[in-house]
């Protein structure tokens, strides 16, 4: 019953946490409003009529199709610079040295030779850079928010309108090839489709080479209105190689090869659209808002002159989601009823006809519906919540019919000047960007009451922590009062809170009401705490930790409200780590338990407690200091850096060893990782066969004798594989591939069941008699449910010291004739830390698959760092048991 | 403990402190474009110059602790030597920790080092002086209830305050003002100034208004 109540006042502290947790993300992770209207063929956006009578027209609606087919090959991460054109070196001059530059020849080719009818541009991706958030914006024009960036590996169907949608409503074949992604965003929108599997980043070319397959034989046939081709390669590359590498320089000529084959077969009536969704870091990263991340390259093609004006100096910079429109305008389609983009105005001039004035009529149509489009849905989405601003709403709605009141008084008088088109044309434009940023700026905001009460209530569940572990400790402390109260309590607070939103007639929030049966159990429990709360306790005996550890937990803290400090935290933590290890060590001198106490004892000297002979001497105490010092300072090599920091470069040996260039390099760098892992296990084997722990026959010391050197022996193998797969002979590929996804399956099988025996039998400690029963026998876990008594809860030696007296006390009645009985145990200055150390080795096998392999030689000094420190304090402290007794620092 | 010891306490403190405000203003009669922050390695040149002159001086001069009962040449200068080479020692070491800190390892040695000497001039100098090349003592007076005479508790609170001072002064680094003075040593130079400064005005003081409870074995 005791240990009943024991876990549900557990379960009860976890909802706690969770509910406060919920509550702040709530606030913190705002999502938007997903509307499900379409935009339609028949239903113009708003009133007014085409310029040149284009509806009734077959396969064109709101404007006339100036394309009929398109041809989207989308390069997944091309990055900008990726495909920038070089500037033409000279023969003295060396050439490009950076693997990734220049590699896109023919769209330099085609840009020089048809300035015309090519145009390159450096395209904004709206962050968060994931793929699948890129591929929603990409096809509905609107701007995926933070809490779409969790459902990355479990997209679901898009119900907002899209591009796609709107190509299958209009009857036009969609053809798609490659990443499997969107095979689950637009389910069974495809006329044909080939799908290959995108999960595997370490895989360069399936997806490509199945692509290329099918590419140009489909183009060929002349099955399609648009053709889609998904190219993974350059990402995955990126991801196992990163930018540097000359197998990304091979990736990109392969795309080069694309290019020109999808360009010589164009038709004259067909839009080729080259585009990276988003781009990567210096190591191959994406996800986040940095500038390499979001600049992606965007390039158009098409057969017949597309762009009246000479080329520009530099490439314009546009937002990704204006290809949405466009798209949908020159195709003639309905532009998607979700979409915030701006058309790109430039491509919808007349090239045949001379008249500028045409040209800029025709450019203020497309902009006109666009906006017309937009405002639409502004309207529809502003009445459905209110997450936009009213005040810029208004603004924004005000320059809207502003801008359309122009644009229709130009329609009656044909002959307006071509300088009043031009102010249309730019009022139009500023209400689309206004829009856009608007909706930026809402669909990021946070709401601080919700983030101030989760925190709040987080805070009070720590509280509540605090306060029962020093409760628990009293014995015949019972769980059972402090438990009905509050769920009474909670129970009655939800059901108030949701009679209340019920009979306001507001939405049930589950968050909410979670939260509001949280603070109602806590309330009742805070109570009982303040009235029980003796004068005589001062609150300075609640601290569990002593002062010093405290202050530079507090500065530590306060640091993150600091923005260098956050920037620096890098540099600022070992700082204030190293501070405490040589506070600690000093203060261990201040108290004279360094010393040997001769030294101490000259005369003259008063000392009123020399409490016993130290332990340890001062040069022992300060080499562990400095050792500690040491590794905190190396650990610093492995340095990542945090997001946004401009001027912060991460070190190079947080790349995959597969990026390495140069085999002898590789060689050494995997034989130093392999060492790390030998050392630590070598390190724990050490340490606990110091302590003995290693004769036992438990299971949990049978699975750190054989266990842990097969997995050991699992995960240098699969770093041997993972580094060097590429140079494996075609033959053992499959082999390969194989091994390489069984292996780490394998060790983290193998830890899973090593933390199962440990569960289930933590206690390492044997007994031996040496008469009677030669044969060792094992102490089972002695420590079942909650204590009785204060000596129970202070130490287990003693529960294993009585247990062992009432196992033996029969056996030694009955061999009372046979002579004396020795009883040995072992291991019991280890009782804790075994079990301790075990655990964390064993957590730490999967913690070094899921990262790089150099990551190894950190967790080595970690591990170093933390027998370093334990021993440290354990020399501070006069009656203790040696090695480790708490967690890691 | 007589209130004239605290008053010399007093007076050989005002003259540090003297010594280091002078180091600030003699210079710039001599060199041109003399300043603490852009000439900042000659500063802290002088200063140590300057603080350890004024250290022996006072040594020499006041005598806190008994004279030694040997008084040979050879005896004094191996003495001399020895604290030399203590006070070397302690510069490499305080590098050493401040490399293990976080300090630059290659760039900025030049720098790294004169920090590391300008606080040796503010902690061991003072101990050399007053303990000798005695690690024993050293520790003694360093623990608590270790300390023998006032000379020793200022002593203490000096170097403690010195070695505060430094630690504080590395703070501002991190910081975005772009002041000249958060460059790598300079605020850290400047906080184990000030926190010298501020442990030799203290030290008397604390010693003035506790010379109740203060109770030293040999007084």
């Amino acid at each position: 019953m005791q240990k009943i109540s024991v876990l549900l006042f557990l379960a009860w502290v976890c909802f706690l946490f969770y509910a406060g947790i919920a509550l702040f993300t709530s606030g913190f992770l705002l999502t938007r409003l997903e509307l499900t209207n379409h935009s339609s063929c028949q239903e113009l956006p708003g009133p007014g009529s085409q310029p040149w009578g284009s509806q009734g027209k077959p396969g064109a609606c709101w404007m006339a199709s100036r394309f009929s087919r398109v041809v989207l090959v989308l390069i997944d991460a091309l990055r900008f610079d990726f495909a920038q054109p070089q500037p033409s070196h000279g023969p003295g001059e060396p050439p490009v040295s950076l693997p990734f530059l220049g590699k896109l020849d023919s769209l330099q080719r085609i840009l020089e030779i048809q300035p015309h009818h090519a145009k390159l541009y450096q395209s904004k991706a709206d962050p968060p850079t994931t793929t699948m958030q890129r591929l929603k914006a990409l096809t509905t024009g609107s701007l995926p928010t933070f809490i779409d960036a969790g459902s990355n590996f479990a997209s679901h169907a898009i119900v907002e309108d899209n591009l796609i949608k709107q190509l299958a409503s209009a009857g036009r074949r969609v053809v798609f090839m490659g990443d499997d992604t969107w095979k689950d965003l637009f389910p069974g929108a495809f006329s044909q489709a080939f799908f290959f599997p995108s999960f595997n980043v370490r895989d360069l070319h399936t997806v490509d080479n199945g692509i290329l397959e099918h590419l140009y034989p489909t183009m060929d046939s002349g099955e399609w209105d648009m053709l889609i081709a998904h190219f993974l390669g350059v990402d995955h590359c990126g991801h196992k190689y990163g930018p540097h590498h000359p197998e990304m320089a091979k990736k990109l000529s392969q795309m080069d090869q694309v290019i020109q084959g999808l360009v010589e077969r164009l038709e004259n009536d067909t839009l080729l659209v080259v585009i990276g969704d988003h781009g990567m870091t210096v190591t191959g990263d994406h996800g986040g808002d940095s500038e390499l991340e979001i600049s992606a390259a965007l390039f158009l093609y098409s057969p017949k002159a597309l762009f009246p004006g000479a080329p520009p100096e530099e490439p314009e910079v546009v937002p990704q989601i204006s290809l949405v429109p466009t798209l949908a305008l020159l195709l003639g389609l309905p532009i998607p009823f979700g979409n915030i983009g701006e058309v790109m105005a430039e491509l919808f001039s007349e090239i045949e006809d001379s008249q500028p004035h045409s040209s800029a009529l025709a450019q203020a149509s497309a902009l006109h519906l666009n906006a017309q489009q937009v405002s639409r849905f502004l309207h529809t989405y502003s009445a459905a919540t209110q997450d936009l601003q009213v005040k810029e709403l208004h603004r924004l709605q005000n320059l809207f019919s502003k801008a359309s009141a122009d644009y229709q008084r130009l329609l009656q008088s044909p002959q307006g000047a071509e300088a009043a088109l031009q102010t249309v044309i730019t009022e139009l434009q500023q209400f689309l960007r206004g829009v856009r940023a608007m909706c930026i700026q809402s669909w990021a905001r946070f709401s601080l009451g919700r983030m101030a009460g989760g925190a709040a209530l987080m805070a009070a569940a720590c509280f509540l922590c605090l306060l029962v572990s020093q409760w628990a400790i009293s014995p015949g402390f019972c769980f059972r009062p402090l438990l009905l109260t509050p769920m009474a309590c909670g129970l009655a607070g939800t059901i108030v809170c949701a009679g209340l939103l019920t009979t306001t007639g507001l939405k049930l929030d589950p968050v909410v009401l979670g939260a509001m049966a949280a603070v109602g159990s806590l309330l009742p429990f805070l109570w009982k705490a303040w009235a029980g709360w003796g004068s005589k306790r001062p609150l300075v005996a609640l601290l569990p930790i002593p002062g010093p550890v405290l202050l530079f937990l507090l500065i530590r803290f306060a640091a993150f409200f600091s923005d260098s400090f956050v920037v620096a935290e890098a540099r600022a933590t070992p700082f204030l780590l190293g501070s405490l290890i040589l506070l600690l060590v000093a203060q261990l001198h201040w108290e004279g338990k360094l010393l040997p106490s001769k030294l101490l004892t000259i005369p003259r000297l008063c000392f009123s407690a020399s409490a016993g002979p130290p332990r340890r001497n001062g040069t022992h105490a300060l080499g562990l200091g400095v050792g500690l010092l040491l590794c905190i300072r190396l650990a610093g090599l492995f340095h990542r850096c945090p997001e946004e920091t401009p001027a912060c470069h991460s070190s190079p040996w947080l790349s995959p060893l597969a990026s390495v260039v140069g085999g002898r390099a590789k060689n050494l760098w995997y034989g130093a990782c392999v060492g790390a892992l030998v050392a630590l296990l070598a390190a724990v084997r050490l340490w606990l066969r110091r302590y003995s722990n290693l004769k036992s026959p438990e299971p949990s010391v049978l699975f750190v004798r054989w266990g842990l050197p097969l997995m050991v022996l699992g995960t240098a193998a699969y770093w041997a594989l993972a580094s060097g797969a590429d140079e494996a002979p075609p033959r053992l590929r499959a082999l390969v591939a194989g091994a390489s996804v069984v292996l780490p399956r394998a060790v983290a099988g193998l830890a899973a069941s090593g933390l199962v025996l440990l569960l289930w039998r933590p206690v390492t400690v044997i007994v031996k008699a040496t008469t009677g029963a030669p044969r060792p026998r094992t102490v089972l876990t002695p420590f079942a449910g909650p204590p009785t008594s204060r000596a129970d809860l202070d130490y287990v030696v003693p529960q294993i010291y009585r247990h062992m007296q009432e196992e033996f006390r029969g056996r030694l009645e009955r061999t009372k004739s046979q002579g004396p009985l020795t009883v040995a145990a072992y291991q019991l200055g280890s009782v804790y830390s075994a079990a301790m150390v075990t655990a964390l080795t064993l957590l730490a096998f999967p913690l070094l698959l899921l990262h790089a392999e150099r990551i190894s030689l950190v967790f080595l000094l970690l591990f170093l760092q933390s027998f370093l420190l334990l021993h440290l304090l354990a020399a501070g402290i006069p009656i203790t048991t040696p090695g480790k007794y708490i967690s890691q620092p | 403990m007589k209130n004239t010891d605290i008053k010399r306490l007093l007076y050989t403190h005002l003259l540090c402190i003297f010594s280091i405000i002078l180091s600030i203003f003699i210079p710039s009669f001599f060199l041109e474009n003399f300043s603490i922050l852009e000439t900042h390695l000659t500063w802290l040149c002088i200063c140590s110059v300057f603080v350890t002159a004024v250290n022996l001086v006072l040594y020499l001069v006041v005598k806190p602790n008994a004279s030694s009962k040997r008084s040979s040449l050879s005896y004094k200068v191996t003495r001399f030597l020895k604290c030399c080479i203590y006070f070397l020692m302690s510069c490499f070491f305080f590098h050493v920790i401040f490399v293990l800190y976080g300090a630059p390892l290659i760039e900025l040695v030049l720098e790294t080092f004169l920090f590391a000497v300008i606080l040796s001039t503010f902690t061991t100098v003072p101990c050399l002086c007053l303990l000798g090349p005695n690690l024993k003592a050293w520790l003694r007076v360093f623990s608590r209830n270790g300390v023998t005479s006032i000379w020793e508790n200022s002593l203490q609170i000096t170097t403690i305050s010195s070695f505060i001072g430094t630690w504080l002064g590395a703070f501002p680094i991190p910081l975005d003002w772009e002041r000249p003075w958060q460059v790598w040593p300079i605020s850290c130079t400047l906080g184990a100034t000030f926190g010298y400064v501020a442990g030799l005005v203290i030290s008397p003081l604390w010693i003035y208004w506790n010379r109740k409870q203060l109770t030293y074995k040999n007084n």
